[in-house]
């Protein structure tokens, strides 16, 4: 193997995983916030094809952008009104606001299809062009170095912020939470939508950017994906983002063994990006009393204001 | 005697009923349209397989005007699901119904059991009865033309193939394109990368880039999405499109593609249970039926090869050339085919070996 080819499926790995590491994060950030939303995959593809729509009219990558993250972030409002005003089962809502997105972006990308968007090469200028390091690290589109910049600002929130404490005691105890005077409803709506934008940029990195076209059902499951790698990760940014990383290095794998011809089953190969993602990390959480810790007591319960 | 008086009534009224439904049953001949359905495995926007389905029954549409009226269903889900929404559309009154695919197969002709004057149409299968017929077109043959002219267009030799299940209809297509670039260029081979998905732009486009990583410059896939094409088009290599015209997703690497054309198809066989003739029969039309085409040529495919390319399509379509016939050697280099032989159709539907110059076992 030679560093050329190192190279380039290091630069692959990073593409694959970054859709995957914007929505985990933003669906970790949800969670935390005591609430489970099972609808990524729809607000993943209300994003894809809004940011493509928006963008395909406007000629502008950064108004597709905007629009994915107002889309993904509006279907996840629809969320928080169900459950958080309602009372409705997270569970439930979640599952029916896939199916919504999953028809709803059909729908209104019906005249989409078959239409493109000129790909865009960004590349940092001087970095891009050291050798190796250059081709790995620094000529990526801007939305990875931008999803990088979230994560970290993510583990600092949790990590050492005030407002970060007062997500997590929500999702811990919205009762006493309550109890300290804080908004419940208040921070486990701005939770959500910050999850629904997330995974509206994801739909838009993966329409505008991965694959710059609108296909239906484009997103491909991997909204399922990242509600998995937030609960493998056991709620921790930093193996969030190694997991999606992770994900997206066997993923390639998968590929490049086969077109180096081994002779394995590629349904077998199919399945290391899951196989690999869960061991790894359940290996890194396997004590169970740690999981205990990080998982948030509240998560997926409803919450009734005592008043 | 009330009671024999209430059945007397309740029979006459059956009976004037039935008179009625018969009147208008007569009337219903002249001036009804066939009601045609169609059920879909993926969405129709998705620019692949069940897009080509759609623009057919479009083409019907048109060609029949309104002698016909059109339903189809959409995502459907194989197995069960497939049942109940083939049972429905028979109920709706529809008289023909496209079940378009393989995996529609069984539910298709246990739903055409209980409505036997129904017609079922099942794209890609293999069983067929009194009301259910099966179609399907010889895509081997645009394979092997789309591999000549692969073979002809590459400066590495190397080809690139994304492919989907190793069931004999891809193998079979990966062994034609093989063929056909070999047959104008001795040293072509053609690297294949399965994704074990029908439907995965991301992953399709990453297999991709990841054979151009190695050395590939024509791309080419038995997938159903435009992923490929828009990596060849990032990566600065050629790229051959399925299913439909897929070149606006690609519109330097598009070379052309091998497209589906069922359009002729439907209609025939819908004008068929107008007329009154339809039979239940297997329909694998080829280049000679327009079952299938190649995309238009972009511009940069050079006007020599296409006259080669058009050359060995007319042969083809006359019956003149035949993609596997041989001598054929399989990978190890013994000889599978001989000489002044060609494979007959049950051979090439069940194939399961690769062809000499295809990279790579085939996975079990």
């Amino acid at each position: 193997m030679d560093m050329d080819l190192i190279a380039n499926i290091l630069f692959a790995t990073i593409r694959m995983g970054t859709p995957l590491l914007i929505v985990a994060i933003g669906e970790l950030v949800c969670e935390k916030s005591g609430v489970l939303n099972l609808g990524q995959e729809g607000m993943m593809l209300m994003g894809a094809v809004v940011g493509f729509m928006i963008a395909f009219h406007t000629d502008s990558l950064t108004m597709g952008f905007i629009a994915a993250i107002v889309a993904g972030a509006l279907m996840s409002l629809l969320f928080a009104v169900v459950t958080m005003q309602f009372y409705a089962n997270q569970v439930a809502t979640g599952l029916a606001l896939t199916i919504l997105g999953v028809g709803l972006s059909g729908f209104i990308g019906r005249g989409y299809v078959g239409e493109a968007l000129s790909s865009v090469d960004f590349q940092i200028p001087l970095l891009s062009s050291i050798p190796f390091f250059g081709k790995v690290l620094f000529s990526h589109d801007l939305l990875v170095y931008i999803s990088i910049g979230l994560a970290i600002a993510v583990y600092w929130f949790f990590k050492s912020t005030r407002a970060g404490l007062i997500v997590k005691a929500v999702g811990e105890s919205p009762e006493s939470a309550q109890s300290l005077g804080l908004s419940v409803l208040k921070v486990r709506y701005l939770a959500i939508i910050f999850g629904g934008s997330m995974a509206g940029l994801a739909g838009g990195y993966l329409s505008l950017i991965d694959t710059p076209l609108w296909a239906e059902n484009m997103t491909a499951g991997r909204g399922w994906i990242a509600l998995a790698l937030v609960v493998f990760a056991s709620w921790r940014v930093e193996r969030a983002v190694l997991g999606a990383y992770l994900f997206g290095f066997m993923s390639i794998m998968h590929l490049v063994l086969q077109s180096f011809g081994l002779s394995v089953s590629s349904n077998l190969l199919a399945t290391l990006p899951y196989v690999a993602t869960v061991v790894v990390l359940v290996l890194l959480s396997r004590n169970q009393q740690r999981i205990k810790l990080f998982a948030p007591m509240s998560l997926g319960k409803s919450f009734h204001s005592a008043h | 005697m009330l009671a024999i008086r209430k059945y007397c009534l309740f029979k006459v009224l059956i009976i004037s009923l039935l008179g009625l439904g018969c009147a208008t049953g007569a009337l219903a001949k002249n001036h009804d349209p066939l009601k045609v359905a169609f059920v879909y495995v993926g969405p129709t926007g998705d620019a692949g397989w069940t897009y080509a389905h759609d623009n057919a029954r479009l083409y019907m549409e048109k060609k029949l005007g309104k002698k016909v009226k059109t339903t189809y269903v959409e995502s459907v889900a194989e197995g069960a699901d497939a049942e109940r929404v083939i049972t429905e559309l028979a109920r709706a009154g529809n008289k023909l119904i496209f079940t378009t695919s393989f995996g529609y197969m069984n539910p298709t002709l246990k739903v055409a059991k209980s409505f036997p004057d129904v017609k079922f149409e099942h794209a890609s299968g293999y069983k067929r009865s009194k009301n259910v017929g099966t179609y399907f077109d010889r895509v081997y043959q645009g394979r092997y033309l789309t591999g000549m002219l692969a073979g002809m267009m590459t400066k590495s030799h190397l080809l690139g193939y994304v492919a989907s299940f190793p069931i004999p209809e891809v193998i079979r297509g990966i062994n034609a394109f093989t063929l056909g670039a070999r047959a104008v260029n001795p040293k072509a081979e053609v690297k294949v990368v399965w994704v074990s998905s029908w439907y995965d732009p991301g992953k399709e486009s990453k297999a991709a880039e990841t054979m151009i990583n190695m050395g590939v410059d024509v791309v080419t896939q038995h997938t159903d999405s435009p992923g490929p094409i828009n990596a060849a088009e990032k990566k600065g290599v050629y790229a051959i499109g399925y299913h439909s015209d897929m070149s606006v997703y690609g519109p330097k690497a598009h070379l052309t593609a091998t497209a589906h054309n069922w359009g002729p198809l439907y209609t025939a066989k819908a004008q068929a249970v107008l007329d009154g003739t339809w039979t239940s029969e297997d329909v694998w039309g080829g280049l000679s039926d327009n079952a299938l085409n190649l995309a238009p040529y972009s511009k940069t495919v050079p006007k020599h090869v296409r006259a080669v390319v058009d050359h060995a399509k007319s042969l083809i379509a006359n019956g003149k050339l035949h993609p596997f016939a041989g001598p054929l050697k399989d990978q190890s280099g013994k000889v599978q085919v001989v000489a002044g032989k060609a494979m007959s159709d049950g051979e090439m539907l069940g194939m399961k070996w690769y062809v000499e110059g295809v990279q790579g076992k085939l996975p079990k």
